[in-house]
């Protein structure tokens, strides 16, 4: 393959760690990076992978001094790197920066409960306050009652809608001026990806965008845009940084697990397909003949909504009047799809990294 | 030969015990005397995975999207499949499918 000829590797094949790094020039190389196929040891690679991070906030204006900026943490590699990171980069370059974990509980009996357990001693390990807000909280509803009211058959359609708005929720509640999410690069070219293969112009349009929402209450913005999901979790391996990953072998939403098996493919091929095709979400124009659905915000919660009131408001008048089903069949296309392949299982992924398109 | 192997990012639940590290003595291939990572990757997935092989190994490589470490560097720089394995060695897997 390409990739692998170019540096000798065939000649050398046998040894672990037998070339050294191309950056110090010292040590022995532990990685290829993956966006520029230069071999680094485990020291440069910190360094360069925090100062691309940093670059990145720079380059977009991310953050002004003194926000308060709530960084949605799961538990799991991205936002855990991102915490650490975002930790480190604010004392070292003093972004003045107001930082603590959000985490959702959507309150599922025996569930969440391991993944909250790894925010817990995130907190701890990287000294940054947490916050953990419960669909209790936000909806009045846990998602264990939600389910006794209307039955596991439409669950669903409440976990997807309640989701995407559960972060932007509990940010409002603690006042925060921003959101973070640890969405990288991989998972950028894959939203391009499904946009295309759905037709989702609007959306294909703003999902590269690094900060989203800038017109809503609280901007939401992406520090690992340009990371990819290999240094990441090399940066969580080698820095023994502490994750929970037992959900990512269950995919919830099969037409996305194959636009990411085709990332992953192309990748092995040519490390820099992603760049490339975020760069090709970002260059794409909308041609003036697209109609573009009209963006409001809801009356009762101010989230992003075309109808007068948004999905999650409707489906809590249902619950709260005992008529759960109400909102629940006239589901626009998007929503009721992505999240009919999935099982109770994936209400366990926090923030909804597979069943919706947040961006 | 003696081999620690190490499964994280989740492919541990894949395994028949889904503890993560996992002490082996893996046999050379036969005639070659030498246990490479082609070789070694269709062993665990004969002895140690128990369900849905598809999430480890596509073809006769790991599903992309798995890290491979060998003694803690990134497989890429050590042969990848060709690469051969030495006593003692520690190899480690990690999935970085979803989960984030
Ligand atoms: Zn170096
Ligand atoms: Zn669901
Ligand atoms: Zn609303």
């Amino acid at each position: 393959m390409g990739s692998s000829v170019a540096d000798g590797a065939k000649l050398q094949p046998s040894r672990a760690g037998s070339r050294l790094c191309v950056r110090c020039g010292e040590r022995k190389a532990a990685l290829k990076r993956p966006k520029t196929l230069e071999q680094i040891c485990r020291e440069c690679f910190y360094i360069v992978f925090e100062d691309e991070i940093h670059q990145t906030i720079v380059d977009n204006s991310l953050f002004k001094s003194g926000e308060r900026v709530a960084i949605g943490a799961s538990g799991g590699k991205d936002s855990t790197v991102l915490a650490y990171v975002l930790s480190e980069l604010n004392r070292r370059h003093n972004y003045g920066l107001d930082l603590f974990l959000l985490s959702v509980d959507e309150g599922i009996t025996g569930y969440r409960d391991d993944s909250l357990e790894t925010v817990k001693r995130n907190e701890i390990q990287y000294g940054l306050p947490l916050k953990i807000v419960s669909y209790k909280d936000l909806y009045g509803w846990t998602m264990d009652d939600i389910v006794k009211a209307i039955g596991l058959k439409n669950n669903c359609t409440f976990c997807g809608v309640f989701r995407r708005q559960a972060l932007d929720r509990g940010a409002a509640l603690l006042k925060a001026d921003k959101i973070v999410t640890g969405h990288n690069a991989d998972d950028i070219a894959e939203t391009v990806l499904l946009n295309i293969l759905r037709g989702d112009i609007a959306r294909l349009s703003r999902c590269t965008f690094i900060t989203t929402g800038e017109d809503g209450p609280i901007p939401r913005c992406k520090p690992f845009k340009y990371t990819y999901e290999k240094e990441i979790v090399m940066y969580a391996y080698f820095k023994k940084l502490d994750y929970f990953s037992t959900e990512c072998i269950y995919s919830p939403n099969a037409y996305r697990g194959f636009a990411r098996e085709f990332i992953k493919d192309l990748e092995r091929m040519r490390p820099r397909a992603i760049l490339d095709i975020i760069k090709s979400g970002e260059n794409f124009r909308i041609s003036t003949t697209t109609k573009m659905p009209e963006q409001g915000t809801c009356e009762r919660c101010g989230y992003i909504s075309s109808q007068r009131l948004c999905k999650a408001c409707v489906l809590l008048d249902g619950l709260n009047r005992g008529l759960p089903k109400l909102g629940i069949g006239r589901t626009k296309a998007g929503d009721g799809k992505e999240h009919a392949k999935h099982s109770e299982r994936s209400t366990s992924s926090l923030q909804g990294k597979h069943g919706n398109f947040d961006f | 030969m003696h081999l620690t192997l190490e499964f994280g990012g989740g492919l541990e639940l894949l395994l028949k015990s889904s503890t993560k590290v996992h002490k082996v003595e893996v046999p050379p291939k036969d005639g070659e005397g030498k246990v490479t990572m082609k070789g070694l990757l269709s062993w665990v997935k004969a002895n140690l995975i128990k369900e849905r092989p598809e999430m480890f190994v596509k073809g006769d490589s790991v599903r992309p999207g798995v890290l491979v470490l060998i003694n803690d560097c990134d497989w890429e720089l050590c042969g990848g499949l060709d690469a051969e394995l030495e006593e003692k060695d520690v190899v480690v897997f990690i999935s970085t499918l979803h989960g984030g």
